[in-house]
Parts: structure tokens; sequence; C-alpha cells
């Protein structure tokens, strides 16, 4: 039965935007293989932490916002155990409350990006 | 004894003693009827913080204990993802 789950991780800075977004992409495939389905993701990029973890101050935020069986999610933590470039992740099962939210959220967050893009392009021309 | 009563009804005060009206406290998650706290947004979970980053007390913020709990859990996770200080001064 798939249930709806949430996860956020952050990665070290020292990766190049590259490696951030292949280690993105290999959770992404993770979650497919094991019959989950990817609902939304954002890549919150650089962000500066509130405190040091590992003595870094800042680092790239991503969220995935999947279903999946609940045995799947051992699995994911194991692999962010055993992936060093993982410093700190977050997994949490949503409710029909928290899902009604992460739609709404999700809404806002698209025309906020569609505005920044629309932005950039002006001011390109 | 009457006769110190006396002094103390001699007693005139410059400006009347303002007596504070009580404002009646409110849960504004029932009010504003959200349902659910987000743990990500930690600019709205700051609202609960005081200055060293320590979540207030029900009794001066007037949440109700069910999402006194939901806010306080929240701002947990907020904490362990760094998105919000564990102690920190002039929050705001």
């Amino acid at each position: 039965m798939l249930k709806n789950y949430e996860t956020v991780f952050i990665a070290t800075p020292v990766l190049s935007e590259a490696q951030m977004k292949e280690t993105a992409a290999k959770y992404l495939n993770l979650i497919k293989e094991n019959n989950g389905t990817v609902v939304n993701d954002e890549d919150w990029g650089l962000k500066k932490l509130a405190y040091p973890i590992q003595k870094k101050t800042s680092g790239f935020y991503h969220l995935i916002e999947f279903q999946a069986e609940p045995a799947f999610i051992d699995k994911l933590e194991t692999q962010y155990r055993r992936d060093e470039r993982i410093i700190r992740f977050l997994t949490f099962a949503l409710d029909k409350d928290a899902v009604a939210y992460a739609e709404k959220r999700r809404a806002n967050w698209a025309a906020k990006k569609n505005s920044t893009e629309a932005e950039k392009k002006e001011t390109n021309e | 004894m009457a006769q110190r009563n006396e002094d103390n009804a001699g007693i005139r005060y410059l400006n009347p003693v303002t007596v504070e009206v009580k404002k009646k406290k409110y849960c504004r998650f029932k009010k504003a009827g959200i349902k659910y706290i987000d743990y990500k947004d930690a600019e709205f979970l700051k609202r609960f913080l005081n200055e060293q980053g320590k979540i207030l007390p029900r009794r001066i913020t007037g949440t109700s204990l069910k999402f006194q709990k939901k806010v306080a859990q929240a701002v947990k996770r907020a904490r362990h993802l760094a998105l919000l200080p564990y102690v920190t001064d002039l929050l705001k």
C-alpha cells in the first residue's frame, strides 16, 4: 500500500553543481526502482545553515515528495547513512492535512518559479 | 484601626490607576483554520521563538495544547535540518 512521504536532505557544499545533480538523481532513481512514484522534487540550492554541521556552514538542500511502500523507507535511510556526501536527512510521513498543504505549497512554488524565470528573461532582453 | 483607614483613603494618585484590561487570548490556528504546520518554512516558525531561539510557552502565545505540540514538533524538525538554530542571540 503506497503511503505519502517527504524527504529533505542536505549535501556538502564541497560538491560541484554536477555532483549535486547526480546525488539527487541517484535518490530519485532509487525511489523509482522500488516501485515508488516521485510526486514532486525541489532543489533549494546552496543555503546557509543555522549552525555548522561537520564544520561546514552551508549546504545544498533538496526536497523529494514521493509515494512508496513503508518497507522501502529503511532502505532509503541506510542509503543516506552510507552516502558520505549527505550530511543530514529527514524523512517524514505525510497525513491527509499535510498532503493538502503540500499541494497548495507546490502551486505557489511553481507560480513563484515562473515569476522569477519571467523576471530573468526580462532582465536578459 | 479606623484612623489608619482614613489615611489610606486620603492617598491621592496623580493619575487614575489604569487596570490592565485582560486581552482574551485565542489560538491563532483554530481561528485561521490552519490544520498543518509545515516544518520547512522557518519564517512562520520564528514567530513562536524568542530571541534566543527558544520555543515560546502557551501562556504567552495563547495557542491551544494540540497546536502547541505541533509547533514544538515542527520547530524541532526545523532545527534538525538546520533551518532554525538550537540557540542563538538576536534571532529576529
